[in-house]
Order: structure tokens, then C-alpha cells, then sequence
């Protein structure tokens, strides 16, 4: 197993570095320097050279590439010019913030998936199985950042039982509970399209093993239903449903973009978006490397759970 | 299942949370801005969402006057000018202290100065200072005593005083500087009404009393500033308690507050030009008469009115009211007038000739740009001219815009935001600032008359002098019409009924010294 994880780590470093060429690429072709986003309107050549020699803007893009590069081997991401913070600060605080909401809507789609899937597989075409089949058509359907605002509507305006935006309470608080107060309707929304698709898939591979000979054998056997259900049918369901909640985990982190800009959660989705505007090429970098290896972590951790389930496999 | 599930984890949490976490704190006033400050170094910055706190937190020697866009004493009580323009004189308050202990003093202010204009400074690094040419008249600055601190211009520069007031020029303590080095603008120090307290990355800055201020110490303990960049969001911190002033509503929201008792909505227009670039350069707009047209054609009033409902007013000419003593009011806008606007085409010698108009998706004072650019669009064709719209992201629309336009577009929308009457037609309407000539005169307009009266309005120290030159100027501009004149925005701010003493001023920055939060 570990010769295998350190194989896949050491496949990621040529990803994560052809990748990083690409956004400076993408970032130098888009019209639009940062300069002229910070200058604005006062954005005179003669101001925006000025600039962009303050900012070691006016070297050319191999030569600003390879700064950058060495100075990442040395841990070093540089400076956002538009936070006048170090890079890797930013980065850091804002991906945490973005693995707290993304691990709780995981955490809940996992087990409202698994759940509803499981019920719904069980009861195939009882009443059960058909209210759940409806509700996860509407969480597939519904647009999160939509779902947010009828949420933040509902629970924060006119029931006040929630608080709008924010990770922690603005005076005071900073505690878990306060954590988990603000936490509650983001996460919400942002589990409510996995939910939906682990549920879907779910149904679907409890049934295909619900109809293997060996789980009639095991009723047959005089098993209670629950241990048939529980045990037989749905740990080798499992092996099939994993890789794809470690799918559903790059999802997620996809879709924090616009569930922290609603919420005004500080994730790394909304200071890429910022970043990206503000044409601050260092935090874009920075941000999309992270990410980067985040997911390919995910994908990682998802298959190696995957291997320790199903045997056959190993 | 999957809602029974979600209640239940609500109600859950439910029960741990503390209640009414929704409310603002008491005698603590918490603002609602549209994005993270960049910096709290008024230096290094240049977004109005960061003079927001600034102005808060500094003073300059300077600063306008309530309500207004004319000076008056600050840190500096009185100054002298002197006759050549060159040499302003400034007397400075005495036992003023920045918040960090350190006293305010005449060096403290050649230090800023130098910090900010002098490559040699050894604290020119804790920049970039990206509006420093606010400041390139300057040549030196020196210290005679404790108390005096004199300016030498290297030529006359009568928009000085109002740039000295502009967040740019606001005094910072040189030991938090010599102290922090890059970092200042994380913790910064200044003279101002409220000291800094803490900056939340992403979550808020926080600023408390300063007992001592020298101009009165503020009766609220403390003001939070959240940044909150989606506004639907920022609408509903409003309406559910968690923010008691909000600005740059949206205007389809602004309804839902005027109807609502526990809101005070207020307006006060300012010192911003929402306007066309015509490319006088290039048929067909190299012909005043079709640039007369196109100002009759447009429906101004139908823009403000039904597309920005109200949150701005028709624009008559280059400069805005909000510079009331060098704004000329017996100008009239040009009426919307299809008939007359067809017949000086005609005039013209328009033939019907497609013509491409540069849009932009959104951007700094830009309003609805693209609702707007619609509606342009459909006026224009009204009177048979065919209007090719082209949209751009703001940055490329910048890119595309400022090295002119010839050859590409003969139009496009821009607006500007400025602090002194000279900023605008100075950058954008002589013919020696083409952009070939690092200008912003993207449509070409050029008019040797004009030029003469802007280069004398800067070398005239006299401000009833120097009015009397922008009228002149706004004339004939508003006859040659390089620009189609459309809007000038009204800034808007929703507060909570407790909020008492909260006044918007003309120069948009926020001034809470004297508000005050009823419990």
C-alpha cells in the first residue's frame, strides 16, 4: 500500500506543475494587468509602468515564472499586491475556512445520502422511496447559490433563528458552537446536490446487490432483516458508492465558490474569484495550487478506501 | 428524509447556539461594506470601500468641509499661499499625538511625504503607492519648526489643497511605519476619532473611541466594518438586524427599505460623471453636429428614471454639481429631442453607417452599464443610427478603452469619480492627453480654448478665479460635446432607526465621528 500512495503522490508533481504553467499563461493572455485593476480609472501608462516596476510586474513572463518557482521551493508564494499580505497567509486561513464547510457538507451529504438511499432502495416503490426519489430531484435541480438565499431568507430574515453570513459571530463567540451556528445553512446548501446524487447512487447499488442469490440465502437463513440489509447488502454497496462521494468531495469544493460568496464564507472559492478580478496573479497561484492538491488528495484518499473495502482489489 | 434529516441538524444546533446572535452589539455601530479593504495604509491604497475606514481612522491636514467639497482646517490650523502659487505654508495643531503615543509634528508629515514621493526614502519600499502622482508637484517638503511644515511646488498646482484632503494625503505615525515596514497597512496608526483595534481577515476591522481626539472624542465605543460583497447578502444582514448602516444599495432594493419604518434611507449625489466617449476622430463623430445628436437622442431622463430608478440625476455637462462652487447650474442638459437629433444627422452627412459602442459588464462607478448600453443603443437606432454593442469584463474594457479608440469603437461608456473639478477634464479632455500622450483623452477631443482655460485654472490660486474658468470650460464642452452627458450618481446608505447623526457626505467617504446609536 504505501509504495502505491507514494506512486500516485509522486504522479501529482508533474500535474500540479504543468498546472501552475497554465494559469500563468491564462492569467498573462487575459487582457488586463494589475495595475490597471488597481489604478483604475488613474490607470496612465505612465502611472501603470510605474507601477508594475513596483510591483516586479515589468520582467518578462519566463523570468517572473521562475522567481516564482524558486521562491515556492523555498515555501515562499510571494505577496498578493492587491492584500499587501504574504500569499501563503491568505491561502492558508481561507482554505481551511473552505475544508471546515466542505468536510461538514460532505460529512452531511454522506450520511443523508447513504441514509435516504438505503430507505429508498429497501421500500423500491413505497411511499417512502417515492417522496425521497422527488426530494432528490429537487436538490439535484435547485441552483445552490438559489437554495442559499431562499434559506438565508427563511431561516435569517424572517424566522432569525440563523445568522446571514459570516464564520463567526462579529463580537464575542469565536467558540465551536458559534462555529457551528454559522455553519448550519452553508453547509446545508452546499451538501443539498450531493446529497442527492449519493442518494441516487445509493438506491441503485443497494438494489443491484439486493437481488444477489446470497442475500436470499441469508433471509432464507432466517438473518433479521436489519443484519441483511446492514451488513450483507451494504458493505460490498459501499465499494462502489466510495469512489464516487470522493468525486462528489471535489464537487463540493467546486461549488463552496458560490455558496461563500453568498454567505460571505471566507473560503478560498471567493478570494480566487476576487483574485482573478483583481488580476493578482501571485494569489491565483497560490489558491489554485492548493486546490489542486487537495483534490488530487481526495481522489487519492477515496481510492485507497475503495481498496481497503473490497479485497479483490488489493 | 433528506429535509426531516437537515431539520434535525438545525434544531440541534439549535440548542447550542447562543440566541440572538443577530443583533449588533450595543454603542458598537456595525457598517456593511462591499468587499475586504486591501489595506488600512491610506497610501497604498485607492478604492472608496478603504476610505471608508480611512477617513475614520487619519486625518490630513486638511479636510472638506461637512457637506461639501471645499477645505478646511484639520491637522494643520491655518496656511498661508503664497502669490506665485508655489509655496504653501501650513501651521499645525499643536498636542495632537497618533494613536500609538508617537507626537504629530512637522516631521511627521515631511516623513509621510517623502515616504510616499521620494525613491530614496528608506521606507519607499513599504509601498507601492499607486496614487503618489497626486503628489508630483510637490518638491520638497520641509520642516521649519515643530509646528510648520512647508511645501514647495515645482509649479503653481491649484488642485493641491483638495488632493491634500483626499485619503491619499492623510497623516500616518512614521514610528508605526518604522515599526511595521510592509506591514503597516495591517496596523496602522493614525490621529483620527477612532483607533484601530483589529483587523478579522475576511470577517471585519475593527476600530474603537479615541478618547482623546483632539476634535471631540466620538460618543460610540467602537465601529465594526463587515465586508459583504454579494448584496443580496448585505440586503439581508440589513433586514435581519446584523448591520445598522449599509451602503451602495442596489437600486431595487432601495423601495423595500423607504417603505419600511425602522430604516432611514438617504441619497447625496457626488462628485462622479457617468458619460459616452464619442470618437471625435472618426466619422461619424468627428463632426459636432452628430455629436449634438447623439446627446438628443438619448433618453437620459428614461435611463435614470426607469433603468437606475432614481439613484442618479440627468448630467448636464463634464463636471458634477457636487463641485457646487466651480459647477456652472445655468447649464441645461440637451433635451431629448429624437426630431432634431435625425435632422442634425442628416446634417451631418450621416448615411447610416454602422457604428461599434464599447460596453462594460461592470466596474468602479459604472452603475448598470449594460441595462444602460441597451437602452443606448435602442435610442440611437431610433433616430437611424445602427449601433453594434461590444461587452467587455471591466479590466479588458480598461485596456481597450484608455489607449483610445480610434479605429476600433466610436463610442464607449465610462464614468469617472473624482476630488477636485480639475481631476477629470484635466486627464480627459485636452489634446495633450491623448493617450499617446499618457492621457485619458480616449475619444480625441480637442479644442485649444479649452486647453488654455484648464492649464490656467491650475495656476490660479484664487478659487473664485479659478470657478469662473470651469464655467467657461463647461460651456463650450457642453456645445462641442465630446461626451454624451448622461448621469451623475446619487451614493445612497440605509441606517437602522437608532442610528442618530449619520450623514452621507459628497465626497463618499464615511464619516462617523458624530454618529451616535440609540439602544
Amino acid at each position: 500500500m504505501v509504495p502505491y500512495i507514494a506512486k500516485r503522490l509522486l504522479a501529482a508533481v508533474p500535474v500540479l506543475f504543468g498546472l501552475t504553467i497554465i494559469v500563468f499563461l491564462i492569467m498573462a493572455m487575459i487582457p488586463g494587468d494589475p495595475a490597471t485593476a488597481i489604478l483604475g480609472s488613474y490607470a496612465t501608462p505612465e502611472n501603470v509602468e510605474k507601477l508594475n516596476r513596483a510591483l516586479g510586474l515589468d520582467k518578462s513572463l519566463p523570468q517572473q515564472y521562475l522567481i516564482w518557482l524558486g521562491n515556492l521551493l523555498q515555501g515562499d508564494l510571494g505577496r498578493s499586491y492587491t492584500l499587501n499580505r504574504p500569499v501563503l497567509d491568505e491561502v492558508l486561513e481561507r482554505f481551511s475556512a473552505t475544508l471546515i464547510l466542505a468536510g461538514a457538507a460532505l460529512l452531511i451529504c454522506s450520511l443523508a445520502g447513504l441514509l435516504a438511499g438505503i430507505v429508498s432502495a429497501v421500500r423500491q416503490y413505497g411511499w417512502a422511496d417515492k417522496i425521497i426519489t422527488v426530494l432528490v430531484l429537487v436538490g439535484i435541480s435547485t441552483p445552490s447559490f438559489w437554495l442559499g438565499l431562499l434559506l438565508i431568507l427563511i431561516f435569517s430574515v424572517s424566522l432569525r433563528w440563523l445568522p446571514v453570513s459570516g464564520m463567526y459571530a462579529i463580537y464575542g463567540g469565536g467558540d465551536l458552537p458559534d462555529l457551528l451556528y454559522h455553519l448550519t445553512l452553508p453547509a446545508l446548501t452546499l451538501s443539498a446536490v450531493a446529497t442527492g446524487v449519493i442518494a441516487r447512487l445509493t438506491r441503485t447499488a443497494m438494489l443491484e446487490v439486493l437481488r444477489q442469490d446470497y442475500i436470499r440465502t441469508a433471509r432464507a437463513k432466517g438473518l433479521k432483516e436489519s443484519r441483511v440489509i446492514g451488513k450483507h447488502a451494504f458493505k460490498p454497496a459501499l465499494v462502489n458508492i466510495v469512489p464516487v462521494i470522493g468525486i462528489q468531495a471535489g464537487f463540493v469544493i467546486g461549488g463552496a465558490v458560490y455558496i461563500e460568496t453568498v454567505f460571505q464564507w471566507p473560503g478560498i472559492g471567493s478570494m480566487l474569484v476576487t483574485a482573478i478580478s483583481t488580476r493578482d496573479l501571485l494569489l491565483v497561484q497560490g489558491g489554485v495550487l492548493v486546490v489542486a492538491a487537495a483534490y488530487v488528495l481526495f481522489n487519492l484518499v477515496a481510492d485507497v478506501v475503495q481498496t481497503l473495502l473490497d479485497p479483490r482489489l488489493r | 428524509m433528506k429535509r426531516l434529516f437537515a431539520t434535525a441538524f438545525a434544531l440541534a444546533l439549535f440548542a447550542l447556539a447562543p440566541a440572538s446572535e443577530a443583533q449588533t452589539p450595543p454603542n458598537a455601530l456595525v457598517v456593511g461594506q462591499i468587499a475586504e479593504p486591501k489595506s488600512l495604509d491610506p497610501q497604498a491604497v485607492t478604492a472608496v470601500n478603504d476610505f471608508r475606514i480611512l477617513v475614520n481612522i487619519y486625518d490630513g491636514l486638511v479636510r472638506y468641509k461637512d457637506g461639501t467639497l471645499e477645505v478646511e482646517p484639520s491637522l494643520a490650523k491655518s496656511w498661508k499661499i503664497s502669490d506665485d502659487g508655489k509655496t504653501y505654508t501650513f501651521t499645525l495643531r499643536d498636542g495632537v499625538t497618533f494613536h500609538d503615543g508617537s507626537p504629530f509634528n512637522a516631521e511627521a508629515v515631511k516623513f509621510d511625504f517623502e515616504r510616499m514621493l521620494d525613491e530614496k526614502s528608506p521606507y519607499h519600499d513599504t509601498g507601492p503607492f499607486p496614487l503618489a502622482f497626486f503628489f508630483s508637484a510637490v518638491d520638497k517638503v520641509i520642516a521649519d519648526d515643530p509646528q510648520t511644515v512647508t511645501f514647495k511646488l515645482k509649479e503653481p498646482y491649484a488642485p493641491f489643497l483638495s488632493n491634500l484632503a483626499y485619503p491619499t494625503g492623510l497623516i500616518v505615525s512614521p514610528e508605526a511605519v518604522k515599526k511595521y515596514g510592509k506591514d503597516f497597512g495591517r496596523h496602522p496608526s493614525g490621529t483620527g476619532a477612532y483607533k484601530f483595534e483589529e483587523w478579522d481577515a475576511n470577517s471585519k476591522v475593527v476600530v474603537t473611541k479615541n478618547p482623546d481626539y483632539w476634535d471631540g472624542a466620538p460618543d460610540l465605543d467602537a465601529v465594526i466594518f463587515r465586508p459583504i460583497t454579494d448584496a443580496n447578502t448585505r440586503i439581508a444582514e440589513m433586514l435581519s438586524g446584523g448591520l445598522d448602516i449599509m451602503v451602495e444599495v442596489p437600486p431595487d432594493s432601495l423601495q423595500q427599505f423607504r417603505s419600511d419604518a425602522s430604516f432611514t434611507v438617504q441619497e447625496q449625489a457626488g462628485p462622479h460623471v457617468w458619460f459616452l466617449i464619442l470618437n471625435a476622430k472618426e466619422a461619424p463623430f468627428d463632426n459636432k453636429l452628430a455629436r449634438q445628436a447623439a446627446n438628443y437622442a438619448i433618453n437620459k431622463k428614461a435611463l435614470v428614471e426607469n433603468i437606475l430608478q432614481g439613484t442618479a440625476d440627468v448630467a448636464a455637462g463634464p463636471t458634477p454639481p457636487a463641485f457646487a462652487w466651480a459647477y456652472d447650474d445655468k447649464l441645461e442638459p440637451y433635451p431629448y429631442d429624437p426630431a432634431k437629433a435625425k435632422e442634425l444627422l442628416k446634417e451631418a452627412g450621416y448615411k447610416g453607417e454602422e457604428v461599434t459602442f464599447y460596453v462594460t459588464e461592470g466596474g468602479s462607478g459604472m452603475l448598470d452599464p449594460v441595462a444602460m448600453g441597451t437602452a443606448i443603443q435602442a435610442d440611437l437606432e431610433a433616430v437611424g443610427m445602427k449601433v453594434k454593442i461590444e461587452t467587455f469584463e471591466w479590466n479588458s474594457f480598461l485596456g481597450k478603452v484608455n489607449p483610445g479608440l480610434e479605429g476600433k469603437a466610436a463610442m464607449a461608456e465610462m464614468a469617472w469619480m473624482t476630488n477636485d473639478p480639475d481631476t477629470l477634464p484635466f486627464l480627459t479632455l485636452r489634446s495633450e492627453a491623448f493617450p499617446d500622450k499618457g492621457g485619458f483623452n480616449s475619444g480625441y477631443y480637442s479644442n485649444p480654448e479649452v486647453d488654455k482655460l484648464l492649464d490656467k485654472a491650475r495656476q490660479v490660486t484664487d478659487q473664485a478665479e479659478r470657478a469662473k474658468l470651469y464655467k467657461q470650460m463647461q460651456e463650450i464642452v457642453h456645445d462641442d460635446a465630446p461626451w454624451v452627458f448622461v448621469a451623475n450618481w446619487k451614493q445612497n446608505a440605509v441606517t437602522r432607526s437608532g442610528v442618530q447623526g449619520f450623514k452621507l457626505q459628497p465626497s463618499f467617504f464615511l464619516m462617523l465621528q458624530h454618529v451616535k446609536k440609540a439602544s
